[in-house]
């Protein structure tokens, strides 16, 4: 069996950097480390197929001599997608243990918070509601007022400009 | 038959991803699992029945490649008892869970993902007992472990995100360590195929078998809590929902066994491991209970014993007859039910007397008579009291050793003694403590020191969550547990019958040529 040489030095490096990193206490790390680790175990298994070939499609006048080991590759392609899952579900621990640690019991009252910053949302949203509907209204008021400028109506009658009048004739 | 074979591990499949769609409706969710685990408990009875009957285990090549090339499952009478076992343990707990759930009249979380994950669980687990090649047995391990972050860290506080840490990392080092023993083993064998595998190492030199030897053994040593490599253990599964630790700590472990068994007999069978693992046995053993009788915690007692309990598998695993591989078959299903049905019993003491630590319980043997009586039995049988079960295993791995006498064997069965004594007197400390004396003389216990302690997060979650949900406990809960213990008692009664098959069982496990012809039945390429 033959291998390339960089592959190796790669693996030995990731793998060695990798259980230093892991040897860390912050769980960031940690999962620093285990990308590490967990790529040059899949170097591993890619120099376990040996020599370089062909990519192993077997068709007509194709022998086994010229193409490349596809087992390994299989392997190597699920060892990804696991980690790439426990990846996604360690990122997700280091989260809540962040969340925890920082926020601590309060953390775990955030129902609490949220339910405030919500009815506070609600309220500037009701004050900007009310506003608009202020403002609808003052235009509704400005509408009317120039439809019934011509019946002369004597209370409204100065509040619209002249050229407020002009536009809507 | 050959289409129960792949069901084993497509029907939990199912069933979880249709949980996972229905989580909004925790009935339905409930119908299902516990439909999916008894179509599986049922197809595992009928497996265990052909493949006893027959005797050729049973080969299914998915998705009809050729073995080689392709993955196999294969069903022999030890994947089959396994698989039984585990599927009757899953379906008891589960019924607990539910129990706990309506007890709880706990509507949404974390429920609506308790029943994809356990599902989950169980598929990984089958497929680990009934791969035929390594890989595959990775990918199941992967599978089962993946299930465990979820059930273990369920909810997520604190206590359990700690513990959870401590589980998910050094589970991850253990899976890389396996993996990279399975890229080793293809370098130098060109396959993953277990048939084929028990060829080609026999014809590589002793000392390359040797290494990858010790870089399987290592990573499985981890899974099944060895000694030196068993400290994460206690610590990370008492902090678990009670069915859950009741599952790992019955059913997690053994997997790391029975890979250990399966890779030393099929594959490694020309390595010398009988002294290492012997002396890593008694180890195991004697620590374990050691650290079993400090405990105060019920549950990290357990935990401890179940650490102390695995060296007797090592043990059998080490000596290596037939006779003794019969025996460990025999223990490894004794122990996995009484160790399941215990941590239930515990989760039921949990609710009845509202901690799980013995300086704080007392008097239940008043208050909950019917609890006290389950937890007697599966304590006297963990023991190892005759006639129970417990006692059978031991005496039968014990017989396995005299029969094939060495100094260090013979100091092995004194440690095994020793540690059964041991595991008696830390288990009737619980009884003494917890059941047999009077409430008040606890009462009387609590001196501002003790009520200084209680401010520590353990003490308080204790009455927190023991005062709000003392008492409640439902019938599925204590049906479930007793079915367990029944089960256990039956262990007893039936265990002549039990023991035959364990020993056949045996008897197909030291003929590796046998496995390797069924697979291949024209010859290996």
């Amino acid at each position: 069996m033959s291998a390339s040489l960089t592959l190796v030095v790669l693996m030995a490096v990731m793998y060695g950097t990798g259980v230093y990193v892991m040897l860390e206490k912050s769980l960031t790390r940690i999962l620093i480390g285990f990308l590490l680790v967990g790529n040059a175990t899949n170097l591993l298994i890619f120099i376990m197929s040996g020599r370089s070939g062909n990519s192993p499609i077997i068709d007509d006048g194709v022998t086994g001599a010229e193409i490349v080991d596809p087992v390994p590759q299989v392997l190597m392609l699920t060892a990804i997608v696991i980690n790439f899952g426990i990846t996604a579900f360690i990122l997700a621990l280091i989260y809540r243990s962040w969340w925890l640690s920082n926020l601590g019991d309060e953390g775990d009252d955030v129902m609490a918070d949220e339910d405030d910053e919500e009815a506070m949302e609600a309220d500037q949203a009701e004050i900007f509601h009310t506003s608009l509907e202020d403002d609808d209204e003052a235009v509704r008021s400005v509408l009317e007022e120039g439809g019934d400028s011509d019946d002369d109506d004597a209370p409204h009658a100065q509040e619209p400009s002249e050229q407020e009048r002009d536009v809507m004739r | 038959m050959n289409a129960l074979v792949p069901l084993l591990v497509i029907i939990p499949l199912i069933g979880a991803a249709v949980t996972l769609i229905l989580g909004r409706y925790p009935r339905v969710q409930i119908v299902i699992s516990v439909s999916a685990l008894t179509a599986v408990t049922a197809a595992a009875g009928v497996l265990l029945a052909v493949v006893d009957s027959t005797g050729n285990p049973i080969v299914v090549k998915v998705g009809g490649w050729e073995p080689p090339f392709g993955i196999v499952l294969v069903v022999d009478r030890l994947s089959a008892i396994m698989v039984l076992v585990s599927s009757l343990m899953l379906l008891g707990v589960l019924i607990f869970a539910v129990g706990q759930g309506i007890a709880d009249r706990d509507r949404d979380t974390p429920v609506s993902i308790f029943h994809p994950t356990y599902l989950i669980l169980a598929a990984g687990l089958f497929d680990a007992f009934i791969a035929g090649d390594l890989f595959n047995m990775y990918v199941g391990f992967e599978m089962l472990l993946a299930a465990s972050y979820v059930l273990l860290t369920l909810g997520g506080t604190g206590s359990r995100i700690r513990a959870g840490t401590t589980y998910v990392v050094v589970s991850l080092v253990s899976s890389l360590l396996f993996i990279g023993a399975i890229a080793l083993i293809y370098g130098a064998t060109g396959t993953v195929t277990m048939a084929l595998l028990s060829e080609r190492i026999r014809a590589l030199p002793l000392e390359v078998q040797m290494i990858l030897c010790a870089a399987l053994l290592i990573g499985f040593a981890v899974k099944a809590a060895v000694f030196p490599l068993s400290f994460w253990l206690p610590d990370s599964y008492p902090t678990a929902p009670a069915p859950v630790t009741a599952v790992f700590a019955g059913l997690l472990t053994k997997v790391g066994v029975y890979a250990i068994i399966r890779t030393d007999k099929l594959l490694f069978f020309d390595v010398p491991l009988t002294v290492p693992l012997l002396i890593v046995g008694g180890l195991t053993m004697l620590i374990g209970i050691l650290g079993a009788l400090a405990q105060a915690d019920v549950k990290r007692l357990l935990s401890f014993t179940l650490v102390s309990h695995i060296g007797y598998m090592i043990f059998g695993v080490a000596i290596g007859t037939e006779l003794a591989t019969g025996a460990t078959i025999y223990y490894i299903v004794h122990h996995i039910t009484v160790q399941t049905a215990l941590f239930l019993v515990v989760g039921l003491i949990e609710r009845t007397g509202g901690s799980t630590s013995i300086t704080r319980l007392g008097g239940l043997l008043k208050k909950a008579p019917y609890v006290a009586v389950l937890f007697f039995i599966g304590a006297l049988n963990l023991g190892g009291i005759p006639p129970f079960s417990g006692f059978l295993g031991k005496v039968g791995l014990f017989e396995a050793g005299a029969a094939s006498p060495s100094p260090l064997v013979y100091v092995l069965i004194g440690a095994g003694a020793v540690t059964s004594l041991l595991t008696l007197y830390a288990l009737m400390r619980v009884w003494n403590m917890a059941f047999w004396r009077p409430k008040k003389d606890v009462e009387g216990y609590e001196s501002p020191m003790i009520e200084s302690l209680q401010e520590s997060p353990d003490a308080v979650n204790g009455t927190a969550t023991g005062v709000a949900t003392a008492n409640r406990t439902s019938v599925l809960m204590v049906g479930a547990t007793t079915g367990l213990i029944g089960l256990t008692l039956c262990l007893t009664v039936f265990a002549g019958p039990l023991f035959a098959l364990a020993d056949r069982a045996a008897g197909n496990v030291a003929t590796p040529d046998s496995y390797v012809e069924s697979v291949f039945p024209g010859g290996t390429p």
